[in-house]
């Protein structure tokens, strides 16, 4: 178990810069999720913690030691990599004991501690089997069970789960978060799948374009996001986001004048000059559906989509420059396609942002 | 529906026969020839099969000719150059796979470059460079001729197979502790089996069959390989056709069995399951 440091990192490839500049404090035992869309360079900064790429500029260190130029092998970490990456000529008892055995522990101590990891995997009846003969919720146990036997001081993930049907997700997704209260190994998981990131991490790190956009709870990111960014990436469906001018310099007249029109009252008064053009966030869950003929902006139920749990609506405001926005709704019998609706915007719901970062209310 | 398709199955199998039967042919005869005794040999005219066999032949050419020495040689050049090949295509070819490093691309273009050329406009300057060596009239010579003209193609044969092996599992075992060296050694290479055997089967025949140098740059019988030494069968006024043929049967037989113990790892699929399958 260790920390791990992350500081000014950056990272090119030939003369294309891929991490700008990455500062990062992970702690003891932490579970740390990066998360962002495809090329963000998550990855590449989790491989140059492993050791698998060069660092351009900048430092990381593990458990206070500078390992920028040590190899993966003397850094003393695990990782789990998408593909599993098993060794497909090892059994799987084989697969798990490479690590032991490249370190020449006694066979009698590497039986053991394999047995263990494989018993808490639920592996021992697969252990003779070779790599192909196993399914995909097998291979990922036995990558898992390839990290663990080693008592690593940081483990790596590496969206491990993104090769698995939805199902077996969900069941390996919080066997890992079980696995992780047990064994309070430090761990960086990477993923752009951001049910995963809120559910597994203790603090998660949203990246765009090589850049860290906000590190957070879980709970922080989804109710303060930093930046337009992390605002719509956070959140499934997404968070609907209208722009317009800011107006008023009192909590009672406060309101975000929409492009097109309609003006929408915030509630609460922001340090912002008349005029500023803002863009106003409300996730889909927190928009109010009432009848039509209410107090608030005027739309059409477009299109449903039941989930089971809950209902997507896509909604569309009437006129000639109409804007489309999500909604959500636990009530099934609101939800009925072109239905005509009036919708709310609760004031402690909403997010401001100018020129793409949060503002919070004058106190 | 299945008279339907029975015609087309048998002329596919037809076809197949008649390319075997044409590919295999020579073989054949060269069997045949190898048993005919010297006095049927133009008095039966074209017959598949001589009245009466003999195994004279052999027996000549391994107790009276110096057909043994030729045997041993060739074995020794193309063992040592299938070996030599192998080993630095592996190391080469792994990588060219793997590794960005300056000059990569001229590298392979030279590498390419080596074989736009006939082979006989080498024969003089490879003479003229291996004389003050010594390694004219040599086995050594030899065989480091035939490693280099061997190692640009192996080298990429080498190459394709190893890009097929997914980079992940060195880097995991790197992870795991293992050094590049080792994880090639241990992870990668068992993997590559197939491909070190195909390399070895097609240098070794290569080398085996291989005239021109051996016939350029070995003079006397001490060193010559046994496609030198088939020439010798044919003297000013005749060619002793049994005995050629013989000793070209007896040549066959190394190639087969070498083939023979490389075929299990010919087959591919070695690396089904390893990533997701």
């Amino acid at each position: 178990m260790a920390s791990i440091g992350i500081s000014g990192v950056r990272k090119s490839y030939a003369q294309f810069p891929v991490l700008h500049g990455v500062d990062l404090e992970i702690a003891d035992g932490e579970f740390v999720v990066l998360v962002g869309p495809s090329g963000c360079g998550k990855s590449t900064l989790l491989r140059m913690i492993a050791g698998l790429e060069d660092i351009t500029e900048g430092d990381i260190s593990i458990a206070g030691t500078r390992v920028n130029d040590l190899d993966p092998k003397d850094r003393d970490i695990a990782m789990v990599f998408q593909s599993y990456a098993l060794y497909p000529h090892m059994n799987v008892a084989g697969n798990m004991s490479y690590s032991l055995r490249l370190r020449r522990t006694a066979k009698d101590k590497i039986a053991g501690i394999v047995t263990a990891a494989a018993r808490k995997l639920g592996l021992d009846p697969l252990m003779e089997r070779r790599p192909r003969a196993l399914s995909g919720g097998q291979r990922q146990r036995v990558a898992m069970g390839r990290a663990i036997v080693r008592q690593p001081k940081a483990f790596l993930f590496d969206e491990p789960l993104s090769n698995l049907d939805a199902r077996l997700r969900e069941q390996m997704r919080g066997e890992i978060k079980k696995l992780h209260q047990d064994l309070g190994a430090t761990s960086i998981y990477v993923t752009h799948d951001q049910i995963e990131a809120m559910t597994l991490a203790d603090r998660i790190v949203a990246m765009n374009a090589g850049l860290i956009q906000q590190v957070g709870t879980p709970l922080e990111l989804y109710d303060r996001p930093a930046n337009l960014f992390v605002a719509g990436f956070i959140g499934s469906p997404g968070m609907n986001v209208l722009t317009g001018r800011y107006e008023g310099q009192t909590a009672d007249i406060a309101r975000l004048v929409l492009d097109h029109g309609p003006a929408i009252p915030l509630g609460r008064a922001y340090p912002l000059t008349d005029g500023t053009p803002v863009s106003l966030g409300i996730r889909p869950e927190h928009l109010e559906l009432s009848p039509a003929g209410g107090a608030g902006l005027a739309a059409r139920i477009e299109l449903v989509e039941p989930t089971g749990f809950g209902t997507i609506l896509h909604l569309v405001t009437p006129g000639t420059s109409s804007i489309a926005l999500k909604g959500f709704t636990l009530d099934r019998a609101a939800a009925g396609a072109s239905r005509e609706v009036s919708l709310g915007f609760p004031p402690e719901r909403l997010h401001l942002f100018v020129e793409e970062k949060r503002v919070e209310p004058a106190s | 529906m299945r008279r339907k398709r029975l015609l087309p199955t048998a002329l596919h199998r037809l076809a197949i026969l008649a390319y075997i039967a044409f590919a295999l042919f020579p073989l054949y005869w060269l069997l045949k020839v190898s048993v005919t005794p010297n006095d049927l040999l133009y008095s039966e005219g074209v017959r598949l099969w001589p009245s009466h066999m003999t195994l004279d032949h052999f027996a000549f050419v391994l107790k009276h000719s110096d057909f043994p020495r030729f045997f041993q040689n060739s074995l020794i050049v193309s063992g040592s150059t299938a070996a030599i090949v192998t080993a630095l295509a592996s190391t080469s070819g792994y990588a060219l796979s793997r590794f960005e490093f300056r000059a990569k691309y001229l590298i392979v273009a030279l590498m390419l470059l080596t074989q736009m050329f006939p082979l006989v406009m080498l024969v003089a300057p490879i003479f003229k460079m291996l004389t003050p060596l010594k390694l004219t009239n040599s086995l050594a010579g030899l065989t480091l001729v035939y490693v280099a003209f061997n190692v640009p193609f192996a080298t990429f044969l080498m190459q394709s197979f190893f890009d097929g092996i997914p980079k992940d599992l060195e880097e995991a075992a790197m992870i795991d502790g293992a050094t590049r060296f080792k994880a090639f050694r241990q992870i990668i290479l068992p993997l590559t089996l197939p491909g070190i055997a195909a390399t070895l089967g097609f240098v070794f025949t290569a080398a085996w069959s291989e005239l021109l140098f051996s016939l350029m740059l070995i003079s006397g019988n001490q060193s010559a390989t046994f496609p030198v030494g088939l020439l010798s069968f044919v003297s000013k006024f005749s060619v002793d056709f049994g005995q050629m043929m013989a000793a070209g049967v007896l040549a066959l037989i190394p190639a087969c069995l070498f083939f023979l113990l490389i075929q299990r790892y010919l087959v591919q699929g070695l690396t089904a399951g390893a990533v997701k399958g």
